[in-house]
């Protein structure tokens, strides 16, 4: 191969780019799966209080963000949604600035399937635990609380755990509206050293070392989970 | 041994007098078109123990489902004791809190033992007492501990439910039931889903509880059970009280052909396979 690998040309100079973009992309990732987390706790309860008004309005929410890409997401948080916002409020100049579009879409996306795995980890509780609490005579909140929640987080675990680690990936789309995450940093340098072959690639192997013992860690707890 | 028992006046004592703690009248449930429980009328006396037999499917676990609220009745009444229940307006029903605590004062044991998966035998006893009755851990554990040892299990209390056999789960169900000191206990088919040699052990704990006084309604196909042990039975048909005595009338001497049809159906399967139905 006649090309001439050159790492450290990247990283000279650039270190305190490399630390930010990685920074921001942790960031991003624990506040949005965490925010996403929230959502599904609140969404997944609305579901199942039975109640049409509630569920209503949380089906639409879901399947919305579901059945789109987060891409599109991002980006009609950030150019379509501030036009509406002025079209609405009197007076408008709103601005959505970048890192919170951003953050908002990759939120809203994180929430609905978290949405999911929280309902679904709870309707998986059989009914047999629900009547047993019940006839003991505790409180829909007794139950919850002392019955099914506890059973119940068990199995969301793993397939939160999952959809966390497509969420920290995910993030790399934050580049599109040039918040400098990791990947919208190596766009920088790239267009400083002109490597993107070295740049790309060290993008690259940073996100699986930081995803691979995350997936690890996952498989550990499912196996943990089926005994 | 006696059923501790603060709000029952002396199980016992109570036996002999006829003021029925439990009475239920016109009782109806119906799910969409289908009528699972059609106009069920019977008391219950403190210290009784009351036994309904019926076809699969007759109504008779929907109605013992129904008298500690699992399902909402959508007519009749229930009297507990003090307590009075018209199902036709749901404005006196009780809600919420009041509800789960007014199921509290039975206690039920189900057909699939449904202890609590993710704790340990003794836990299962005292989960009920420390969440629902505010009663100090210690003080529970120790209740639990005795219990658990009246029902047969001594030295199970760590077990998880995975790690008993069938029977002895049932044993923990009901020694659960038990540590909310319960006015009527309901068994709803409780020895369906076990192997027939653990019939018995599940068996010997009820008629332990009934020689001590304990109210009961035990919904059950075991008629060696009905016959032995019951104060009354009544049989049940299509969601109707078809029938109601002492053992010996319902069971020895129907006077309903649907009675006769039933238990005549049951002796000629008894016969066949001497395994069902023995205890």
């Amino acid at each position: 191969m006649g090309y001439k690998w050159d790492f450290y040309m990247i990283f000279a100079g650039y270190e305190w780019w490399w630390l930010k973009g990685l920074g921001i992309t942790v960031a991003y990732a624990s506040a949005t799966v965490g925010g996403g987390l929230l959502i599904g706790v609140v969404c997944g309860m609305g579901l199942l209080a039975n109640r049409w008004w509630l569920s209503g309005p949380i089906h639409v929410y879901v399947e919305t963000f579901r059945c789109t890409p987060v891409l599109v997401q991002i980006v009609w948080f950030y150019f379509a949604l501030p036009i509406l916002l002025n079209a609405v409020v009197p007076g408008g100049g709103l601005e959505l600035p970048a890192w919170l579009a951003a953050g908002i879409g990759l939120t809203l996306y994180m929430g609905c399937f978290a949405t999911e795995i929280f309902r679904g980890g709870i309707i998986s509780i059989d009914k047999g635990q629900w009547q047993a609490a019940r006839a003991i005579g505790m409180t829909y909140a007794e139950m919850m609380w002392h019955i099914v929640l506890p059973q119940a987080v068990r199995r969301m675990v793993p397939p939160f755990v999952n959809q966390s680690v497509i969420q920290f990936k995910n993030t790399a789309l934050l580049y599109v509206v040039a918040v400098p995450d990791l990947m919208y940093t190596g766009y920088l340098v790239v267009a400083d050293t002109y490597r993107p072959l070295e740049v790309y690639s060290a993008v690259a192997i940073a996100y699986f070392v930081i995803l691979y013992p995350l997936t690890q860690w996952g498989k550990r707890l499912e196996a943990r989970s089926d005994r | 041994m006696t059923v501790d028992n603060p709000r029952t006046p002396g199980a016992g004592a109570a036996a002999g007098t006829d003021h029925p703690m439990l009475a239920v009248r016109d009782l109806c449930k119906s799910y969409g078109d289908v009528e699972a429980v059609r106009g069920v009328s019977f008391d219950v006396r403190a210290g009784e123990v009351v036994v309904i037999i019926g076809p699969s499917g007759c109504g008779k676990s929907t109605t013992l489902r129904c008298l500690n609220l699992l399902e909402e009745p959508n007519r009749g009444t229930l009297r507990l004791d003090d307590r009075e229940l018209d199902f036709s307006n749901r404005r006196t029903l009780p809600a919420g809190r009041d509800l789960a605590r007014f199921r509290a004062r039975f206690g039920m044991v189900f057909q699939q033992f449904d202890l609590f998966a993710h704790k340990t035998a003794i836990e299962n006893v005292m989960i009920g007492q420390v969440v629902v009755k505010k009663i100090r851990p210690e003080r529970a554990q120790a209740a639990a501990r005795d219990l658990l040892r009246r029902v047969g299990l001594e030295g199970m209390d760590d077990r998880r439910p995975r790690e008993l056999s069938g029977g002895q789960q049932q044993r923990v169900a009901i020694a659960r039931a038990l540590a909310m000191s319960p006015e009527v206990l309901l068994f709803d088919e409780v020895t369906s889903a076990l192997d027939p040699e653990l019939v018995g052990e599940v068996l010997e704990v009820m008629q332990d509880l009934a020689r001590e006084g304990a109210t009961m309604v035990v919904v059950t196909h075991e008629m060696s059970f009905a016959r032995d042990v019951a104060d009354r039975v009544l049989f049940m048909d299509q969601g109707q009280l078809v029938e109601e005595g002492t053992a010996a009338e319902v069971m020895v001497n129907p006077r309903n052909p649907r009675t006769r049809t039933f238990l005549a159906r049951y002796h000629r399967g008894a016969q066949e396979d001497p395994g069902q139905g023995g205890a």
